[in-house]
């Protein structure tokens, strides 16, 4: 059932048990004047009126419970306008009876009950719908306790209507008992008032006058029915019931109460709607950034914010911004700004002024005095973000002494939100910029992966592996091989000094260099001079690199090279199971940088044969660290590369790399390290 | 970490290195040279008794000083170089750049005599 339809319901019932109830009455009547012999038994009246009132109480209940957005003020409302209508109609019903004071209609008790059932009607639909508005106030704020004794109250309202069917006496002992019950309910009901705060300074006297009226109108009932009473002509007098006194005990109780303590919170009520203002202002300052106000919008809102908490005559912000200082004024002049700055010569205010204020200061002297200024009291809050202080905010009253301790807090809660919100704002944009650069770094790592030979398919005559780690994203290794022609390859390794995204660029000037010096089919030695003098003109003065050079000539089975400065290769010869160092002179690229570089290169030619394999590799690999702060060093790699050097180039290469990384155990490699392995191959055409 | 201390002694600048010279910390090391470079110092000597590591970065710092050595005729000597270091300077080629003494008091007569 919506409640549309219960509301419909609800009120047919209550029309028809009125009719019924005023039926009844008016045939008692009869039955009685004219004597008739047909029986009616007299609870039948009480039993329609009793369900009039339930109707009434429950088609009140579904129309107000539905208004579920109503204010307090609208629901007094509500109150006023039933009354109003009430009232009136029962205006009319005495109007009639004084038109015709002289009239013997009036006198029938006929005309008196059929009025009386009417006003009774409408006194009913007024005080039910009282209470249920007095239901709503009580219950704003409930607790589950007071949920349950106002469910007792109804239940003893409910009873007290059964209990009118026994027709006590006015008074007797019993109905005095039901009377006492009642009103002990409503005496404790009667004390919850919480709704009175949440009413501002004008809707409480709206509130004050609808409730008095409401009064009134009880009242003018409570006169009118006693005037019925008097006639004496009535079926049933709703006076001598418990329920009806009970009730109105309770309406009036409650609004005499609300009425006094609405009063009493009237000079109140201006704190407690500066307190209401403060939270929302607060709201505000949080939500300002995120809800995409500028940086300056907000702290035009913190300016504002603090001087209505603080009820300032006056006022600055000042924030060291990017692009210069931001400044916002109210109610004063640059001039005196600068003197009041000029007042302050020491103490924490100063410190605040002149942006040095640090956390660790006594909070305390925020507040200060200022002598010779219009302005007599001051408050300066620093403003932080990220432990930095960037800015201030200052207050400032005609008044002396005008600001307080609770002032202060008022305002440090402000410019805290304020702090949080610019310092969230500042971690979305750097966490932003930092996205921006990983992506950067991504693609450059793309980038430089892309400078690195791929699969190293040498064809018949030799196999090579390799493997390249950079310690950053990027990295200064390099190597390569080419077949410069049938038989006869260039190869290289090389090491920027340094590491991270310079080395690498300077790494992609290698491979270019290696590219075009190779293919012109230069010796080794010719290389390195060569190579030195193309990055002589490009490399930083603290920059170098050092490389290794290698002819290798298939046919002839010789290897000439020639070492800059990059750590000697290690060889192993398939024959004596022994490997070794190849040792020469050199000097790296870029240390020397005129003619004379030519006076510090050598090459060496040495021949090879099948089976004999060559590890080239970076000083990553030697330097790296275990625990202990010990390098990997030249032996442990010349040993973990015999040992497996007979293995296929991959399998050497993960040996080594495994080798490697069991002596470093935890501590990460804090360079770029990369080897090359290259084991030759029967020479098929021979 | 470094640890830089310098020192004028025999109309000399020493320049003490201990620890480890990486790409972070070689630009104390950096000052320490461009210091005595700007206030003339025509005879250094870099004491690297307690220097432990030196990355490539760091040995960058005695390259990029070769040339303005050389051109204002100043005189570089190095000391007391224990041999991992001086593996690195040897490979490198640095050697047959930079004078290297034993120790102090043959750095001295290196410098002075």
């Amino acid at each position: 059932m919506t409640n549309k339809v219960k509301i419909r319901l609800t009120f047919l019932g209550a029309l028809i048990n009125w009719l019924l109830f005023s039926a009844s009455n008016i045939y008692l009547l009869f039955i009685e004047s004219y004597e008739m012999k047909v029986q009616l038994a007299d609870f039948i009246p009480q039993l329609f009126f009793t369900g009039f009132v339930i109707s009434t109480f429950a088609y009140y209940r579904y129309v107000i419970s539905k208004a579920d957005t109503l204010n307090f003020t609208d629901l007094l409302w509500k109150v006023f306008i039933t009354g109003l209508i009430t009232t009136l109609i029962s205006l009319g019903i005495r109007f009639f009876f004084t038109v015709f004071a002289n009239s013997s209609i009036v006198e029938s008790p006929l005309t008196v009950n059929f009025f009386y059932n009417i006003l009774l009607g409408l006194v009913i639909i007024y005080m039910v719908s009282t209470l249920v508005v007095w239901k709503r106030l009580i219950l704003y704020q409930k607790s589950k306790n007071l949920l349950q004794f106002w469910g007792f109250f109804e239940i003893a309202l409910f009873l007290s209507l059964g209990y009118d069917f026994l027709n006590h006496e006015l008074f007797g002992t019993n109905f005095n008992i039901g009377l006492i019950v009642l009103s002990c309910f409503s005496l404790i009901l009667v004390f919850n008032l919480k709704w009175i705060a949440y009413l501002n300074f004008k809707q409480k006297w709206k509130g004050i006058l609808f409730i008095l009226l409401s009064a009134i109108y009880l009242y003018h009932f409570f006169l009118n029915l006693d005037d019925f009473r008097a006639t004496g002509a009535l079926v049933m007098d709703l006076m001598d019931s418990v329920f009806f006194l009970g009730l109105l005990g309770f309406l009036f109780l409650y609004a005499g109460i609300s009425i006094l303590v609405t009063l009493f919170n009237l000079p109140t009520s201006s704190v407690f709607e500066r307190k209401l203002k403060e939270a929302i202002d607060f709201q505000k300052l949080s939500q300002s950034i995120p809800r995409g106000e500028t940086i300056d919008q907000t702290y035009e809102i913190l300016l504002e914010s603090s001087m209505s908490a603080v009820f300032a005559d006056a006022a600055w912000i000042e924030v060291k911004e990017e692009d210069g200082i931001f400044q916002s004024i109210r109610n004063l002049k640059e001039t005196e700004i600068n003197n009041i700055k000029s007042k302050i010569k020491s103490g924490t205010i100063k410190d605040i002024l002149s942006l040095e204020f640090d956390k660790d200061h006594n909070p305390s002297k925020l507040t200060d005095s200022v002598k010779d200024s219009k302005y007599k009291s001051i408050i300066a809050l620093p403003i932080h973000v990220q432990q930095r202080q960037i800015g201030f905010i200052v207050m400032l009253n005609e008044v002396p002494e005008a600001f307080n301790r609770e002032m202060v807090n008022i305002i440090t809660t402000f410019v805290n939100q304020t702090s949080i919100s610019l310092e969230n704002l500042a971690l979305i944009k750097e966490s932003l910029e930092n996205e921006r650069y990983k992506e950067q770094l991504k693609i450059a790592k793309n980038v430089q992966k892309s400078l690195l030979p791929g699969e190293l398919n040498m064809g018949t005559n030799f196999q090579v592996d390799a493997f390249a780690m950079a310690a950053d994203e990027v990295g200064g290794d390099y190597y390569d091989v080419i077949e410069i022609e049938k038989d006869k390859y260039g190869m290289i390794i090389a090491d920027v000094s340094g590491k991270g995204t310079s080395a690498a660029f300077q790494m992609a000037q290698m491979k270019g260099i290696f590219h075009s010096l190779a293919s012109q089919k230069v010796s080794p030695s010719q290389f390195n001079i060569q190579a030195n003098i193309a990055l002589s003109n490009c490399l930083e003065r603290s920059s170098f690199i050092t490389a290794t050079y290698f002819d290798i000539d298939a046919n002839e089975k010789t290897i000439e090279f020639s070492r800059a400065g990059h750590c000697p290769t290690l060889m192993f010869c398939s024959e004596t199971n022994e490997t070794k160092f190849l040792q020469s002179e050199g000097m790296g690229l870029g240390i020397v940088r005129n003619s004379n570089y030519a006076k510090y290169v050598h090459s060496t030619t040495l021949s090879y044969n099948e089976g004999d394999t060559m590890l080239l590799y970076t000083d990553g690999i030697t330097e790296a660290k275990n625990e202990k702060g010990e390098q990997f060093g030249d032996d442990r790699l010349k040993n973990s590369f015999n040992s497996h050097a007979k293995k296929a180039p991959t399998q050497i290469k993960e040996a080594i790399k495994r080798d490697l990384a069991k002596f470093t155990g935890e501590v990460a490699i804090d360079d770029d390290y990369t080897m090359v392995v290259l084991k030759f191959n029967a020479n098929n055409d021979g | 970490m470094v640890n830089i201390e310098k020192e004028k002694k025999e109309n000399i600048h020493f320049i003490r290195v201990s620890g480890d010279v990486d790409a972070g910390s070689s630009i104390h090391l950096d000052n320490a040279f461009k210091e005595g470079f700007e206030a003339g110092e025509s005879k250094v000597a870099v004491d690297l008794t307690k220097l432990a590591y030196i990355s490539s970065a760091g040995l960058g710092v005695f390259v990029s000083y070769l040339d303005e050595f050389e051109l204002k005729k100043f005189k570089l000597v190095l000391f007391g170089i224990q041999e991992t270091v001086r593996q690195v300077f040897d490979i490198l080629g640095l050697e047959k750049l930079i004078t290297i003494a034993e120790n102090e008091e043959d750095a001295i007569k290196k410098l002075n005599g």
